[in-house]
């Protein structure tokens, strides 16, 4: 399934440097808050892309929603069940880094099958996966032998071969160079509609979400408002911003939303 | 170009050994004081032949070995949990800091009266010049393990056991087999001091009976012999360091 329903969330920081500021007599009141009364329902299924600019609490929103971290109130429920600890029901794709170095591609792959006791049909569901983000022929390999984009591809076998009910993705392109980028956008999408999961991603990227968002949510500060905007994007796929109307004009919102002017 | 290694280090051996040669020649010194090359050479010839040299080494490198092995059996475990556990950490960390700082020769003269003449005082001094480094080394490592890897490890619901096994040991590995070659070597320092006071035997103590006798040709065959196995443990550490366990590393 994969419905998530987040209410009234939100997450406070105490700063505890300046707490210990014994002669700041507001010390004690110094608190960041990051979350503040965020709402959000994802259909199940949905790829979720969530734009924002940098500290607007978007990545704590993440490791909230992945069990990794928890909220200081509201909650998050995941087809009506809370979540209290990370769980391979909701698999996270982490930036960069996030394969096991001391690990090969296959090795990496077959973390979330290792207790599967059919070791014949394991073999066979590990060596699909690694086909389906071309990587055969590099199963031995580790990962500071790939590139950067076969890397992103590995952790994405990882990821799906579990068969996760949500996948939540930490900026999934960044660091990778423009054809790469453009490509991985491509694959996630593709792999979007092959396994039919719910997919949040959070992206620094407009286009990315305009290609290949179901929905577009914009991140603000949490001193002003949370959520800029929640929208429900029914196109399909692949799709080609410049030949789409209603994406252009979607664009051109989006850039003034986060304060670009000129691009509009 | 590029010569072999071997070759130059070899030459380098020949020429201060030549040096050593042409003023123990010319240089006006008593055999007592300072002994030539050959009768250098002669006396560990004979020392080796009796056998005697080969007992000494094998005594000091079993009370190595033991000290050795239990700094590492207690030292990394103890690394681990420290580096894991905070509260721990700060309960713990401070005595460790207190304590490294004490060479273990100082603490000679209670090794001695806790566990008398023999083996033990030189095991325990040496287990106290290992263990120390051992358990910083580790907690450090420990420490950089980046936290990606435990959320990846908690993504996969990875138990207890996984998560020392499969993340904290390999992750540590490059750094721990490092400290090791460099802590060897601090235990091999350490044990000759160890001998010549509490035993009979050893390198140490075939150094210190050679003084005694004014017998500096000795004194020199068990210096040579000392640096001779010092840079056979370090390249049999070395040789480990480069263990498949850590090829994903690349640093190494």
């Amino acid at each position: 399934m994969g419905h998530i329903l987040i209410q009234d969330l939100a997450k406070r920081y105490q700063n505890r440097r300046q707490h210990s500021r014994k002669n700041d007599i507001h010390a004690h009141e110094k608190i960041i808050t990051v979350l503040e009364d965020v709402n959000l329902e994802f259909q199940d299924g949905e790829m979720v892309c969530i734009l924002g600019p940098s500290g607007c609490g978007k990545s704590s929103l993440l490791r909230i929603i992945a069990g990794f971290d928890r909220a200081t109130s509201g909650k998050i429920l995941i087809d009506g069940q809370p979540i209290l600890k990370p769980s391979s029901d909701y698999i996270f794709v982490f930036q960069h880094n996030g394969l096991l170095p001391w690990m090969t591609v296959w090795q990496n792959v077959e973390l979330g099958l290792r207790h599967l006791d059919n070791e014949a049909e394991k073999e066979e569901t590990i060596q699909e996966y690694i086909s389906m983000v071309e990587l055969d022929g590099f199963e031995s390999y580790y990962p500071h032998q790939l590139s950067g984009g076969m890397q992103r591809r590995a952790e994405l076998a990882r990821a799906i071969v579990v068969n996760p009910e949500l996948l939540i993705m930490d900026e999934p392109f960044s660091g990778l160079d423009f054809l790469t980028h453009l490509k991985m956008r491509e694959e996630v999408v593709n792999m979007h509609q092959f396994i039919n999961k719910t997919i949040v991603i959070v992206t620094h990227d407009i286009d990315d979400a305009l290609v290949m968002a179901d929905r577009v949510v914009v991140m603000g500060n949490a001193s002003t408002k949370n959520i800029l905007l929640n929208r429900k994007l029914a196109f399909g796929h692949p799709r080609n911003i410049e030949k789409i109307e209603g994406l252009r004009e979607l664009r051109d919102e989006l850039y003034l939303m986060l304060g670009v002017n000129y691009a509009v | 170009m590029k010569r072999n290694p071997l070759f130059l280090s070899s030459v380098s051996f020949s020429l201060l050994i030549l040096l050593w040669a042409i003023i123990t020649y010319f240089g006006d010194f008593s055999e007592q004081i300072f002994p030539n090359p050959f009768l250098v050479l002669a006396s560990g010839v004979e020392l080796f032949n009796d056998g005697t040299l080969l007992k000494h080494v094998v005594a000091s490198l079993y009370r190595v070995t033991i000290g050795f092995y239990l700094a590492v059996i207690l030292g990394i475990p103890l690394g681990i949990v420290l580096g894991r556990k905070y509260l721990v950490r700060q309960l713990i960390n401070p005595i460790i800091q207190f304590l490294r700082p004490i060479s273990p020769l100082a603490w000679i003269p209670l090794a001695m009266l806790w566990f008398g003449i023999g083996d033990q005082p030189a095991i325990f001094l040496i287990f106290l010049s290992s263990f120390f480094p051992l358990v910083v080394a580790t907690t450090m490592a420990v420490n950089r393990i980046n936290p990606v890897y435990f959320h990846v490890a908690a993504n996969f619901n990875f138990s207890q056991q996984e998560v020392i096994k499969k993340i904290i040991i390999p992750a540590i590995l490059p750094e721990v087999l490092t400290a090791l070659r460099l802590t060897i070597a601090i235990a091999w320092l350490v044990v000759v001091a160890a001998e010549m006071i509490a035993v009979q035997s050893g390198l140490g103590y075939l150094i210190l009976d050679a003084r005694n006798a004014l017998r500096m040709d000795i004194v020199m065959v068990g210096m040579i012999v000392i640096g001779m196995i010092g840079v056979l443990l370090d390249l049999i550490m070395l040789r480990l360091a480069k263990n498949d366990a850590i090829g994903w590393n690349k640093a190494s």
